[in-house]
């Protein structure tokens, strides 16, 4: 059965306009739509893997029209963006109700789905812009959505750096259209590979990098993610953390770069130079930190840093015209460790949530012995901490060992080295998280409190079975020929990307 | 010549978002942004003494039915508009947004000045 693309940005945004109608009195009705929205997309998403199509809204031909592309990149984001937003969904149902307005959020939620969606689906690079901000605006509304101090603060920093990345990339999409005449990905990739880079679209290229990697919280840019991501409610944290960074910084971003103009020498090593000082700087911060979930934030950076370098690692091979295999290779790690980061930080961020509602605080320093309280929590935090520092045979270690593989063959051992020492950095940064939250002695204070259970455990369950179980999507051959591999090809078709949408 | 000025017109936007200390100003920097490439975007499309894009019979030749030459030399490009008028739409989402956040943070701190609105650090 074939489903037409729409409908991934169809049934969000329909469900999006729905669910305010509740209001108060039908929260229940609320919570159980949305949820039946992310599940239905999950189930959409699944399958939909192994599809390659375009789609050509209004059947206007392109260049003419809009259309929706399906390739196997965009169909490893779907099956990412739908399994956290199912979990942070579920999460919702409970953790939300000490809010107000909780209809309001889950619309805001399907919204940000509806932007995610969008961005991994379109071919067309203005409608990419249209949906980055649908998912930006909803995603800075709900930063904000404690309207308490430190909330609206980090909202307001968040949106000023926000919009200036998201017109930063307008203002390249207008670039592009000015010199190349058309706004469909594959028609600009072709009219670049007819007359090569001039100043107008380098300049472009240099507003899309800085445009994405705001998004992405690459780090010249990365100041407002450790401000917005602690303070939004966790399963947003979650969201934010685990998959709006890598849809609209990550994925946008290697999208403009291999398939559209074609990746370079020097585009390599400016990937690499920020994964490396994201990954190095990150995980420092990290460790000085006292606060849960900032220091998860900072974490993300560092982890973000992990699947630039696999990507940056393939372009400059690609574009040194090295061994093909090792380019996929560090693709492969590098789009790996994207899916499985998206999974244990997301896991990680909804315990330190499950954690929050129960003790009321997120410093390190006010908790601890909340192994025997919280027995749940506990142990889904382990599985996402041996998966995030990569301990075999969880799901991290696979991708890491891939990135570090690949390194070592394209002979840059430094990289591998840099690579296994933030490893070190990030066991210290979560051994620390066990020795504070799990371990040590339970305060005076928390000696009442007990774990909530329902749905919030089943959301955190799931996300903690995928954990253990992913590693297998690169050691059964089978699935990595069906969901990693046609993504690799994407990448490593590069500009063969825009022959292929014309003529399919 | 036009361009140069649009351009600077964004430096000027940019710069007002990123120096200024009063919250309202870096909204109106970022606004200031916005305008510059939308009108760089209009700019795209302009054409001294162009014609609207919209095709009646006076514009395709006898017989033929083609559209004739003049028009496609002198009508203007359609496209940036179409893209300028959504990209007004999107930036009135997202000033209302960041306005009322304006408003909501004066309402707790009692002012719009970003630097004693620090409880966050690092």
């Amino acid at each position: 059965m074939s489903i037409p693309l729409p409908v991934f940005i169809a049934v969000p945004l329909v469900t999006a306009f729905i669910l305010p109608v509740f209001g108060k009195k039908g929260k229940a009705v609320a919570t159980v739509i949305a949820n039946l929205a992310t599940i239905s997309l999950l189930v959409l998403a699944i399958a939909s893997v192994g599809r390659s199509e375009v789609y050509e809204i209004g059947k206007w031909s392109i260049p003419l029209g809009i259309n929706l592309v399906l390739d196997g990149l965009s169909s490893l984001l779907l099956l990412a963006i739908s399994i956290v937003s199912s979990a942070a969904m579920l999460f919702s149902a409970r953790y939300m109700e000490r809010y107000t307005a909780k209809a309001k959020y889950l619309s805001l939620f399907m919204l940000m789905v509806v932007g995610m969606n969008g961005v991994v689906l379109s071919g067309d690079i203005f409608n990419l812009f249209v949906f980055l901000e649908i998912a930006s605006l909803a995603s800075y509304a709900l930063v904000g959505f404690g309207c308490e101090h430190e909330e609206l603060e980090a909202s307001f920093k968040y949106m000023v750096l926000g919009s200036i990345g998201s017109i930063f990339v307008l203002f390249a999409v207008a670039l592009v259209y000015g010199n190349t005449g058309s706004l469909n990905m594959a028609y600009i990739s072709k009219a670049i590979q007819a007359s090569g880079l001039n100043p107008g679209l380098t300049f472009a290229l240099g507003l899309f990098i800085a445009g994405f990697g705001l998004k992405a919280a690459l780090v010249p840019f990365h100041a407002w993610l450790p401000d917005a991501h602690p303070s939004a409610p966790a399963p947003i944290s979650a969201m934010l953390s685990g998959i709006l960074i890598k849809t609209l910084g990550v994925y946008a971003l290697t999208r403009v770069l291999f398939n559209v103009f074609g990746v370079s020498v020097q585009m390599g090593w400016l990937l690499i130079a920020m994964a490396l000082l994201s990954m190095i700087a990150g995980a420092f911060l990290a460790i000085g930190q006292w606060d849960f979930k900032r220091l998860l934030a900072y974490s993300s950076i560092s982890q973000v840093g992990y699947v630039i370098l696999g990507i940056g690692l393939g372009a400059l091979i690609i574009a040194r015209g090295g061994n093909s295999a090792w380019a996929s290779l560090a693709i492969l790690g590098g789009l790996f460790h994207l899916v499985n980061h998206a999974v244990y930080k997301a896991l990680l961020f909804l315990s330190s949530g499950s954690v929050e509602m129960s003790t009321g605080t997120r410093q390190l320093k006010r908790m601890g012995g909340l192994a025997e309280r919280m027995p749940v929590t506990r142990t889904t935090c382990t599985i996402a901490s041996a998966a995030i520092v990569g301990i075999p045979p969880f799901s991290g270690f696979w991708s890491k060992l891939i990135l570090v593989w690949a390194a070592i063959q394209a002979q840059f051992y430094w990289i591998a080295a840099i690579i296994v020492f933030v490893s070190l950095c990030t066991l210290i940064m979560y051994l620390k998280v066990q020795r504070y939250v799990f371990l040590g002695e339970l305060p005076e204070s928390l000696r009442q409190i007990k774990e909530y259970r329902g749905s919030m455990l089943v959301a955190m369950g799931f996300l903690a079975c995928l954990c253990v179980l992913m590693g297998l999507l690169v050691l059964v051959p089978d699935l990595k020929h069906t969901i990693l591999d046609p993504a690799v090809d994407v990448l490593v078709d590069g500009l063969g990307y825009s022959a292929r949408i014309i003529n399919m | 010549m036009p361009y140069a000025l649009c351009f600077l017109l964004f430096m000027i936007g940019l710069y007002c978002a990123v120096v200024k200390k009063n919250m309202v100003k870096i909204v109106i920097g970022i606004v200031v942004m916005e305008y510059a490439v939308n009108l760089f975007l209009i700019m795209l499309g302009y054409r001294a003494g162009g014609i609207a894009p919209i095709i009646d019979k006076s514009h395709l030749e006898v017989g033929t039915e083609q559209i004739t030459a003049g028009f496609i030399n002198s009508s203007v490009d359609p496209l940036p508009q179409a893209l300028v008028l959504t990209a007004i739409v999107i930036s009135l989402g997202s000033l209302a947004l960041m306005i009322s956040i304006c408003i909501r943070i004066y309402d707790k701190y009692g002012t719009f000045d970003i630097t004693t609105i620090r409880r966050l650090r690092g």
